[in-house]
């Protein structure tokens, strides 16, 4: 059952030939057969499943279903689900019970999507390799010496093992395509808020944005159909009308014109992940696309700019962790700063603590327009950079990560390696465009997936690319031997 | 660029994130790091490119002024470390 498409999956719920009570408890099998060793979850919810499954066989029955109805779903644990631990991997919020659903979480619920539980993740996102999280690293299904990437790595990872059909992610340096990228599925970062941010706990609000992680572009579609919109509770929800991102599925790609840029493939970028990313475009060019030759001069210069600007923004968001009015308290504290300072200190991990000083320096009296300031102008170069390539091709296609998944322990002493590992995902997140990550092969015996970056609002475009190119190939298709 | 004990102590209040003494020399290291990655930035010329808050360049929506949450707080205190008669409570600040 864990092999059909979504599509698939959809039909014979509303033939009659399985219930999603069936369906969901195949995937909580899986989950209990294989999490204890993957650590994909940070929290499964089995009663809440099957009695939103229950239900959800109801909505079928009476005829008032829509294609998503029944159909199980993993959220990572960075989405407020109403009574449920949301613990954003931090020690920080192992005991907040979230008292609200994020809007994304409030939607897929009113379709009547069983909630399989939540998925791990690097702490409050911060990371590309989900190392970080308090409960500790989720491992590859592909490999488990190796990260499945981050932040969304427990979503990436129960998509690629099949333990849900479905799972959502955030992406705001690169956490949903890095992730899919290293797992072998796909996923899909949005235009800059297409999906509302309201109930996600905050990381860098001017960069957030959620998106789907699943096997296939056309499941990735279906999803995001259901995520996305106005929301009038997030103040940068974009007020546009409601799109079908399935409109295009189906177009041909004759005369799409491909934009490669040369400083993609320069010094940094494993041989063999060049090759597949290659190879993919290749096979683009034979669905009738066409390479152009792009230019993003400042693509170098983005990283440092995401990471004064993301911890600056982290440090605002994450003042609100005071040990007052939820999350982690620190034993007796002698005054308030001691609450403040105890509490902080021993609620966050390694990784947090820095990014939240390294922001509150950057925005520091006397380092505030040699930081921030040059790093706000930069995003603007690093916008205009993509702005520019556009207007001579319809996408940009390039690699996602410049390795395919590295193994456990091997980065994590190193923060700038780690950093330097985004550098192709996060001058998407600057600009706020949108972009997918498809599987097109293997480097190193580890999936690899091809990036393909559009402009704003291009998404059903973008997912119509991976679409047709999964029409040609069978790398979507394919699952760790383990877990088929 | 490399910071000093001075320096982290003064993030680490900035931050109120305590780091101890033990730890300092680690951090100060690790901070330095991450600034260095910082100076790349000063070899792009910014000269009269405005800052960019966000990408789209769309500016804060309004909403009606009218009340649109109802009162919740026995939920929302709920999860507080510590509740009396609907208030936070905190270490004593005012001898």
């Amino acid at each position: 059952m864990h092999n059909l498409t979504i599509k698939q999956m959809s039909e014979k719920l509303h033939s009659g030939e399985i219930t999603s009570v069936q369906l969901t408890q195949h995937y909580l099998d899986r989950i209990s057969q294989y999490d204890g060793d993957l650590n994909a979850f940070v929290t499964v919810t089995p009663e809440l499943a099957l009695s939103m499954a229950e239900a959800a066989d109801q909505k079928i029955a009476a005829g008032d279903a829509e294609l998503l109805t029944g159909i199980p779903i993993a959220h990572k644990d960075i989405f407020c689900t109403d009574g449920i631990k949301t613990s954003c991997g931090s020690k920080m919020l192992d005991n907040f019970i979230a008292p609200y659903d994020a809007h994304v979480v409030t939607l897929l619920k009113k379709i009547g999507m069983p909630i399989l539980g939540k998925t791990n993740m690097d702490e409050f996102a911060m990371g590309s390799s989900s190392e970080s999280s308090y409960y500790g690293p989720t491992k590859n299904p592909w490999d488990h010496k190796a990260v499945p990437g981050g932040s969304s790595g427990g979503s990436a990872a129960v998509i690629a093992a099949g333990l849900a059909p479905l799972a959502t992610g955030t992406d705001t340096g690169g956490s949903v395509r890095q992730p899919a990228s290293f797992c072998g599925i796909t996923g899909i970062k949005p235009t800059y808020g297409a999906v509302s941010r309201f109930g996600i706990i905050a990381y860098a609000s001017s960069f957030d944005q959620a998106g789907p992680l699943t096997r296939s572009a056309e499941d990735s579609a279906w999803m995001l159909n259901a995520m996305a919109g106005f929301d009038e509770r997030d103040s940068t929800s974009l007020e546009r009308e409601k799109t079908d991102y399935t409109a295009e599925l189906g177009q041909s790609l004759k005369g799409l014109k491909i934009g490669v840029p040369a400083e993609y493939f320069g010094a940094g970028l494993d041989p063999e992940v060049e090759t597949v990313i290659r190879t993919a475009i290749t096979e683009v060019e034979k669905l009738g696309g066409e390479v152009v030759e792009v230019h993003l001069p400042n693509k170098d210069l983005a990283v440092p700019a995401y990471y004064v600007l993301a911890p600056a923004e982290a440090s605002a968001n994450l003042s609100r962790y005071d040990g007052v009015r939820f999350g982690y308290r620190c034993d007796q504290p002698q005054d308030l700063e001691d609450l403040y300072k105890r509490s902080r200190s021993e609620g966050f991990g390694e990784e947090v603590k820095r990014r939240i000083m390294v922001g509150a320096y950057a925005l520091s009296a006397g380092y505030y327009d040699a930081y921030y300031v040059k790093a706000q102008q930069l995003r603007r170069m690093v916008r205009d950079d993509f702005t520019k390539a556009f207007e001579s091709c319809d996408v940009i296609m390039g690699p996602v990560a410049p390795t395919s998944a590295f193994n456990i322990g091997e980065k994590s002493d190193d923060q700038v390696s780690m950093y330097l590992n985004d550098l192709y995902t996060i001058p998407v997140n600057l600009a706020g465009l949108p972009a997918l990550s498809v599987p097109a092969g293997f480097a190193n015996n580890r999936p690899v997936g091809l990036h393909i970056v559009g402009p704003y609002f291009s998404e059903a475009k973008l997912l119509n690319i991976g679409h047709q190119f999964q029409q040609i190939t069978d790398w979507h298709k394919q699952m760790p031997a383990q877990y088929q | 660029m490399s910071l000093g004990k001075t320096e982290v102590e003064y993030i680490s209040r900035l931050a109120q994130i305590e780091v101890r003494e033990e730890d300092v020399d680690g951090v100060a290291t690790k901070l330095s790091n991450i600034l260095d990655l910082f100076t790349q930035m000063g070899a792009a010329d910014t000269q009269g490119v405005e800052p960019m808050a966000h990408p789209l360049d769309a500016v804060q929506r309004f909403r009606a002024d009218v009340v649109t949450e109802v009162d919740q707080h026995e939920k929302l205190q709920a999860i507080a470390p510590s509740v009396t008669q609907a208030h936070y409570l905190v270490p004593q600040v005012i001898e």
